[in-house]
Order: C-alpha cells, then sequence, then structure tokens
C-alpha cells in the first residue's frame, strides 16, 4: 500500500474517525486494544480515537498503537450547542485532553448506561479502569465556532463529520456550512464514495473531503478510509495534505 | 386522550406496532435539538419533531414520553422503528407542521392548563 519515492512522501491509509467502548453507543468490544488489532488487520496505517465528547480512552489507545506498530491520533467528536459533531484532531494526548477539559465545562448532565449505553474507560491491557459517568451522548454548550476555534488554539484540526448524514451533520443542522467557519475539512461517511462527495453535496464547496470508518463496531473499522500522500503519519503533514501544500495531498 | 385516540383524532400514521397505544398523553413538546428535549421535555407528553434517527428513542425513555409524532411527512429510520418497539414506544407520522399539529393538540385540550 505505501509507496517509497524520491520525495520522501508515501501513501498513509488513514481511519480518522473511529469510536471506542467509552461512547455510549460504541460496543463493549470496541476496547482500545481490540480497536488497534482489528485497525491493524484492516490495513490502515494511521487512525484516530474519536469519542463522544471525551478522549478518556485516547491514551490507552495512543500506548497499544506504540507497542503494535500503529500510528495513533488523540482525538474526539465534539458535539456543539447546535449539535453538529465535529471532530478534533490533534498529536499529543496533552491537547485532546486541554480540549476535553474545555467540552466538559459546557457537558452537562449524567449517563444513564440502561438508556444510552455504557461509557466505559479501559486500559491497553482490555481491563475496565472506570465507567465515565456524564451524560456524553449530549452537547457541549460551546458552539460551532467556539470549538473549531479552541481546537486550532491547541494546534488541532477541524473536521466536520459525516456532513452527508442527517443525524448531527453540519448541512442538516444548519442548511449550510458557514463560509466563515475556519475547518480544515468535512468528512463523508462510509455510504458514499469519496470522490462523489461534492458533487453529491454541492455545498461543501472548495473544502477538503476525507472519509472515514464512524465505526462503533470492530467489524465496521476501515469500511472507509482516506488515503493520504504524506511524509509521516502526523498531524500535521495530515493538515499539509487537506491544504494540498508541499507535494501532500488527498488522493482517495 | 390517549395515544390511540389522538392518532384516530389526527390522522397519524403509526410507524410502530401496538405497544405502547393506551398510554395517556399528558402534555406536548415541539422540537429539533435532542438535548434540549432532554433537559425540558415534560412526562407523559406527546413530542413534536423532524428528527428521525435512533437517537429520539433513548430521549422518549429517557423523558417518559408518551409517543414520538415526526412531522412534515418526515419518516423514522428503520433501526429507530426497531428500537421503538422494543422499548414500546409509539413513533407516530403525519403530513403536519409541528405548529399545525401542536395548535390542534392544544385546542383538544392536550397540555392546556385546566379553566379556573
Amino acid at each position: 500500500m505505501a509507496v517509497d519515492d524520491l520525495s520522501g512522501l508515501r501513501e498513509f491509509k488513514a481511519d480518522l474517525h473511529i469510536h471506542t467502548c467509552l461512547s455510549p453507543c460504541g460496543d463493549w468490544e470496541m476496547s482500545p486494544r481490540d480497536v488497534i488489532r482489528r485497525s491493524r488487520e484492516a490495513g490502515l496505517d494511521l487512525i484516530a480515537i474519536c469519542d463522544h465528547n471525551s478522549s478518556e480512552n485516547a491514551g490507552a489507545a495512543m500506548r497499544e498503537g506504540l507497542r503494535a506498530g500503529l500510528a495513533v491520533l488523540p482525538g474526539m467528536e465534539v458535539c456543539t450547542r447546535e449539535e453538529v459533531h465535529i471532530l478534533a484532531l490533534f498529536e499529543d494526548l496533552n491537547q485532546a485532553l486541554a480540549m476535553q477539559e474545555f467540552v466538559y465545562t459546557g457537558l452537562s448532565g449524567e449517563n444513564r448506561p440502561e438508556v444510552f449505553g455504557y461509557q466505559v474507560v479501559a486500559n491497553e491491557d482490555n481491563e475496565v479502569v472506570c465507567e465515565n459517568p456524564r451524560l456524553l451522548i449530549g452537547a457541549t454548550r460551546h458552539s460551532l465556532e467556539q470549538v473549531v476555534r479552541r481546537t486550532h488554539a491547541l494546534g488541532g484540526l477541524s473536521v466536520s463529520a459525516h456532513v452527508d448524514r442527517p443525524a448531527n451533520g453540519i448541512i442538516n443542522q444548519l442548511g449550510f456550512i458557514p463560509p466563515d467557519l475556519e475547518l480544515d475539512g468535512v468528512e463523508i461517511s462510509y455510504r458514499i464514495p469519496l470522490a462523489k462527495a461534492r458533487e453529491r453535496f454541492p455545498l461543501i464547496g472548495a473544502l477538503p473531503c476525507i472519509t472515514s470508518s464512524d465505526a462503533h463496531f470492530l467489524k465496521d473499522i476501515g469500511r472507509a478510509a482516506t488515503v493520504f500522500r504524506m511524509a509521516a503519519p502526523r498531524l500535521r503533514e495530515i493538515g499539509l495534505a487537506l491544504r494540498a501544500e508541499q507535494g501532500r495531498g488527498v488522493l482517495s | 386522550m390517549n395515544v390511540k385516540e389522538m392518532v384516530e383524532h389526527f390522522g397519524l400514521q403509526p410507524a410502530t406496532g401496538k405497544k405502547g397505544l393506551e398510554r395517556e398523553v399528558k402534555a406536548g413538546y415541539c422540537g429539533d435539538l435532542l438535548s434540549e428535549i432532554m433537559a425540558n421535555a415534560p412526562p407523559g407528553c406527546v413530542w413534536l419533531t423532524v428528527q428521525g434517527h435512533q437517537n429520539i428513542v433513548a430521549v422518549a425513555v429517557l423523558r417518559e414520553m408518551a409517543a414520538v409524532v415526526l412531522t412534515g411527512g418526515r419518516a423514522p429510520d428503520e433501526e429507530t422503528v426497531r428500537k421503538a418497539e422494543q422499548e414500546g414506544i409509539p413513533i407516530l407520522t403525519g403530513p403536519h407542521s409541528a405548529y399545525d399539529l401542536a395548535g390542534r393538540l392544544y385546542a383538544a385540550g392536550v397540555g392546556k392548563p385546566a379553566a379556573a
């Protein structure tokens, strides 16, 4: 899959939107360790852990990724005040945890596991650490603009999630993509080929597009993935690829 | 008025089975932002919304609603129907706008304060 050439750039197959058992709707089997194992089986070179409004399983996934030889970025799928889902992607765990602190300040309510599902924090050895008591299915009080701004201030990338979807996609929630919102890109769900995204959803305009699995079950990991041409599986490189700078780019 | 009577009176179409049709409709609530509904919808209400995805069932269970009506001719996702049947929450559909149906429900006495 990954082809070296003279430029030092190669292809990376990335699935940048994967949930774990921390998400209330995430399957119990989505432990950080098994997510990593399945991602490797699916031939992915790079993944990001994006649970709902929380990054509490990202650290375990990153440590397991290191052990297993898979690049793992910490992230989060933030639900904004407008109930738009936005991926916040980071390089370092501390950035993601700072984002989590920001999101938590606007998140109220307690989870009802029997209604919304269990929210399991697990370590890289497949042991339950605790249950997250917050209402992670809820929305933070911070607006879309505040979430994007904070993501950038912390050094992250802001990608509007599953823009083709009626549930919590930005186009359905707002009717359009605000032109002054400084998104780094948009994500198309696995249901639509990446190459068709702009044609099917003209409101995407000139924003860079990626696709990812949004997996809540192990079997769904990698059902959609984005092939980036870049130098390394790092956040900065993804930024360059989204902006098509320095020879980097989104291939498919 | 119970859910079954409401269905007949306003010409609504049940998307789910018979479970929950005997529930009393004690109040009404309109809205499409799930977080707001989760915080404010009164127990025993009929909830009028355009959202048809599965999270509406969890919200309806949480707020102990009588039923959910998808307005404007919208249809629920298959997964929504499956979960709603599991939980015994009637999902109804109808051509009315939320404004129109809420007005009719209120005029019929749903959620109207008892006359002094």
